[in-house]
């Protein structure tokens, strides 16, 4: 052995531990992809035209009922997905006029639905993919967890399902781009591993001074996500939440998962040496008074 | 009743069979009680909407829960108040067993029991909230565990607790039998199942607080805050003991005639420590919730509506009743203590209420808002039934409040 792959072995020896030792709920969900990274999509708001093309596709692709598109009334109101829609688009009236922008699951780095799962129905895939299972109970606990309200469930069904966009996963397999992003006809949508459309996107942000806000939601909120936009204005007037945070949510049950072990030590020992201490005392008592 | 234990010896399978049958029959003189008659045709009623409920799925008529809203009462009210409730049984058995404080022992095998039907019952409830209720096992024997997800220490500590419980029990159940070796063996395991079983208690307790940390700014600030486990687990403490104190001054009325001398009168000083137990733990509570407002700096949130709402919870429903329980058990006023208890349980469920759909999206208009259906509250009502008449049926059979036959006397105290 080298003195080389030596340093490899040891290196991924303290990896393996380091990975062991990390948060709960974290460590499958951070590990990169064997093929390297996630994918995921950007999302141009500067360059949607609301054609709601991108419905359609989704809808088409994961046979659900097709949306009509010609009602443009729709844009009334502020849309979620549904369990039979799982991508929207909406407008917004901001300082820079009439913006369109799609929404649908952001597929977390590090997703709360995925941690909050007990059955892992809810699967961080390798690729980046947040993807759902037969195996789920229906609890509904992703559902309180997601922090943009995504999974949605279907109660009208004695056989219910949690329904949400999948990044089109099983398209991704047979190495085609998500239906949206292919049915795109202004590139709003464009499909790439995270870095890559990082990139792009602070590259259109420093190529068109004062085009673009210079944030890029998605790149930090809740731990950072598959899912990236970009801007003209700030995103509050997108109808996105500013108030998520950077921090993963899979954090913020951490404090409690890791009190677990010491309970589950502590507890016992300390109950038992209690127990056999006032044991030992009730005999000193009575035979002191024997 | 004493005659039985010296009647029955089961020697053999068929023994036990014809004892099985002759218990099942109804006991008791009257069976069209004013509490019969209400409960008995809600139950009825409560079966035909489970099923209605698995044909049809939980959307509406049956549940008014929705995308926005995914818990109602089924899991806040039956699960969430339910395991809270149920906490008096690892106060209590820690208490007598740990601490060795023989006083409270009178009070130990009701305690435990109404803790094990709780999560048989109430924790059950799971079973009608799951939408795919049929992979319920998953997380027990399926062959994907989300190890790291708070919910499957929840699903595991409900199950292990549930054994625990009835381990503790379990002496009961052989004296009932005539089991006398059985009943020997299984009174070794009583500290061991009681030290398993706070330990548990412990955990899930505080789990069920942890199931909310995620929705974050779901929750209003002023009940999120990343202490919530540690809040669910010291209310569950009083939470657990107002029980008792509830459950206690109804079967002393229902079941007064199982009753030995010695043990009503041991019933008020008993009433009166526990009033004590609840005032010290209410206190370090509410001590806690106004170090986290403190902390968090949210008190300009304190002159909103959901401020008042709070103030209500905090002051009206923790700090009153706690006063209520000093004072009580001060004086000896067992009305107040009594009083004071009716009043902490329902702090809890506005509490617990308030996580899973009232402080939880508190921003969502009133129309749009989870109101329970009259089905959701029927079915908690059946439940609720169900678990009565069980606890009912099994105390009249089992030496619960009654003594114990004389050949397990000796064997007690462990």
């Amino acid at each position: 052995m080298d003195r080389r792959s030596f340093l490899q072995m040891i290196g991924a020896t303290a990896a393996g531990v380091a990975g062991s030792l990390t948060a709960p709920g974290v460590s499958h969900a951070r590990s990169k992809a064997e093929s390297g990274e996630f994918y995921g999509i950007l999302v141009d708001t500067t360059r949607c035209i609301g054609c709601r093309n991108c419905e359609v596709a989704c809808a088409e692709v994961n046979g659900l009922p097709l949306p009509d598109i010609s009602d443009k009334s729709l844009f009334a109101s502020e849309r979620q997905t549904t369990e039979t829609q799982w991508t929207v688009v909406n407008r917004y009236e901001t300082e820079k006029g009439k913006i369109y922008v799609p929404k649908r699951c952001m597929h977390c780095n590090q997703a709360a639905c995925v941690a909050a799962c007990l059955v892992k129905a809810m699967k961080k895939r390798k690729a980046g993919h947040v993807t759902w299972d037969t195996n789920c109970l229906g609890c509904r606990l992703c559902m309180v967890s997601c922090p943009f309200d995504i999974p949605k469930f279907e109660y009208n069904s004695a056989l219910p399902e949690i329904q949400k966009c999948t990044l089109c996963w099983e398209r991704f397999q047979e190495d085609k781009i998500p239906g949206c992003v292919e049915a795109c006809p202004t590139e709003a949508l464009i499909f790439g591993t995270r870095r890559q459309l990082l990139e792009e996107a602070r590259r259109r942000i420093y190529q068109n001074p004062g085009v673009y806000n210079s944030h890029i939601y998605g790149e930090q909120e809740a731990g950072g996500t598959s899912h990236l936009y970009l801007s003209s204005v700030p995103f509050d007037q997108l109808g996105f939440r500013t108030d998520i945070g950077n921090t993963a949510y899979s954090e913020y049950s951490k404090g409690f998962l890791y009190a677990v072990p010491f309970v589950f030590v502590l507890w016992p020992v300390i109950m038992l040496g209690m127990s056999r201490a006032i044991k030992g005392e009730e005999k000193e008592i009575s035979e002191g008074q024997a | 009743m004493e005659a039985k234990a010296e009647t029955k010896d089961i020697r053999n399978f068929k023994d036990f069979l014809q004892f099985i049958l002759k218990e099942l029959k109804p006991k008791g003189d009257r069976i069209l009680t004013p509490f019969n008659v209400i409960s008995a045709p809600v139950i009825l009623l409560g079966i035909v909407l489970i099923i209605y409920r698995l044909i049809h799925g939980l959307g509406r008529p049956v549940t008014n829960l929705s995308q926005d809203f995914p818990w109602g009462i089924w899991i806040g009210f039956d699960v969430m108040v339910g395991v809270a409730f149920a906490g008096g049984a690892y106060v209590v058995t820690f208490i007598v067993y740990i601490l060795k404080v023989e006083k409270y022992h009178t009070i130990v095998r009701a305690t435990v029991l109404n803790g094990l039907l709780a999560y048989i019952f109430y924790a059950g409830a799971i079973l009608l909230d799951c939408g795919r209720w049929w992979n319920i096992t998953n997380p027990i024997i399926g062959n994907k565990f989300g190890v790291n997800a708070v919910l499957f220490l929840v699903a595991w500590h409900f199950l292990l607790y549930m054994l625990a419980e009835l381990i503790e029990f379990s002496p009961a159940i052989a004296e009932w039998l005539g089991l006398r070796r059985a009943r020997k063996i299984l009174g070794t395991l009583t500290l061991g199942a009681v030290i398993f079983g706070i330990t548990l208690s412990t955990l899930h307790q505080s789990g069920l607080g942890a199931l909310m940390m995620m929705a974050k700014w779901k929750i209003h600030p002023l009940w999120y805050t990343e202490f919530i486990p540690i809040l669910f687990f010291v209310s569950s403490i009083f939470a657990g003991l107002s029980m008792v104190i509830f459950e206690g001054t109804i079967s002393h009325r229902v079941f007064s005639h199982q009753l030995d001398e010695e043990h009503s009168r041991s019933h008020d000083d008993i009433l009166v420590g526990l009033g004590k137990i609840c005032a010290v733990t209410m206190f370090a509570y509410f001590f806690l919730k106004v170090l986290i407002l403190i902390h968090d700096r949210h008190w300009s949130q304190l002159d909103t509506p959901m401020g008042y709402w709070y103030l209500a919870e905090v002051v009206g429903l923790v700090l009153i009743p706690c006063f209520m329980f000093i004072q009580g058990s001060r004086h000896r006023d067992i009305f107040l203590i009594r009083a004071a208890a009716v009043l902490t349980m329902l702090g809890i469920i506005i509490n617990r209420l308030n996580y899973v759909f009232i402080a939880y999206k508190w921003y969502i208009p009133l129309n749009e808002r989870y109101i329970p259906t009259w089905i959701e509250i029927v079915v908690t009502l059946c439940i609720i039934f169900t678990e009565i008449w069980v606890f009912r049926w099994i105390v009249n059979r089992m030496p619960v409040f009654r003594k114990p036959p004389e050949w397990a006397a000796e064997g007690m105290e462990q």
